[in-house]
């Protein structure tokens, strides 16, 4: 049985490791979560770059999600942002091609060019 | 959307749009009363009078009014498609209510669908807000907070990623106690 003092010092702890995950990470990848992006697939392309960064162990990378990017017919679309280098946009993004991306990209540090969306 | 639980992604983006950092999602299932009502409260940035009077209708919801987009007129055309409405309570600097309500055994009722992954994926990828998932039906009544994955992140030392199936599961036995049945 967990006191009230045991919780605050997990949500305390919680907190830390959360702002410690924010500074360490290497990679943050944005899923496009508008209207759009959910009815084109959006919450599986998530459950599959989440299911892939938990099964290679992946620690230095943040999952967030935005609103529409204004490219609905490219949705599902993510976008991988990293300190000093440009965010590089990924259109259609299937849960498979997603997976893909996670080990081509994030993995190998590799940019998968024949999925990259070039916003214009 | 197909699945109701679509929507609620749908509306909780908003929410996330609109800088809140807490999130109640409520759901009720009442087969006596023939209605299942989704909620959703959130302390973000509110809408003025003006702003609410036009997000019900897809025509005259602009892209330029950044903030919204068609979700909350899906949400009232699915609604009012199975014999029901979509409320709103919103006060600028206070947060947003909606609140939408169905014929629960209405034909064109779309089935509530995965609300585990909903669930599951909002709290992941925003671990800067306070999630709270509470679920009724006639049989019973369960809550689900953001907490509960964090502490299990925190007590076995690991990645947020792994705590995602067991918080998945964790879901699934809370909905078929209540035998819910979306």
């Amino acid at each position: 049985m967990k006191t009230l003092a045991d919780l605050r010092a997990i949500k305390e702890k919680a907190k830390q490791d959360m702002a410690s995950r924010e500074k360490t990470a290497k990679y943050r990848i944005i899923v496009s979560m508008g209207t759009c992006g959910i009815a084109a697939g959006a919450r599986a392309t998530m459950s599959a770059i989440i299911d892939e960064l938990n099964k290679r162990n992946i620690k230095d990378a943040i999952v967030t999600q935005t609103g529409c990017l204004g490219y609905c017919d490219q949705e599902p679309m993510i976008q991988i942002s990293q300190a000093s280098k440009q965010t590089i946009t990924y259109g259609k993004v299937t849960p498979e091609i997603a997976r893909e991306i996670i080990n081509g990209h994030v993995v190998n540090d590799k940019v998968l060019t024949n999925y990259v969306f070039n916003l214009s | 959307m197909r699945e109701l639980s679509l929507n609620i992604l749908d509306i909780v983006t908003n929410s996330i749009e609109a800088e809140a950092s807490r999130v109640i999602i409520y759901i009720e299932e009442l087969d006596r009363e023939n209605i299942f009502r989704i909620r959703i409260r959130d302390n973000g940035r509110g809408m003025s009078r003006e702003t609410q009077e036009k997000v019900l209708d897809p025509f005259i919801t602009s892209r330029t009014t950044r903030s919204v987009g068609m979700g909350l007129s899906l949400l009232n055309q699915s609604a009012r498609q199975s014999g029901g409405f979509v409320e709103l309570n919103s006060e600028v600097g206070k947060g947003t209510t909606v609140t939408a309500e169905f014929r629960k055994n209405h034909l064109n009722r779309a089935p509530l669908g995965n609300i585990v992954e909903t669930i599951v994926n909002l709290v992941i990828s925003n671990m800067d807000v306070h999630f709270c998932y509470l679920h009724r039906t006639d049989s019973g009544y369960f809550s689900f907070d953001s907490f509960w994955i964090y502490a299990r992140m925190v007590e076995r030392a690991c990645s947020i990623y792994e705590v995602a199936e067991p918080a998945r599961e964790q879901i699934k036995k809370h909905l078929l106690a209540i035998r819910s049945s979306g």
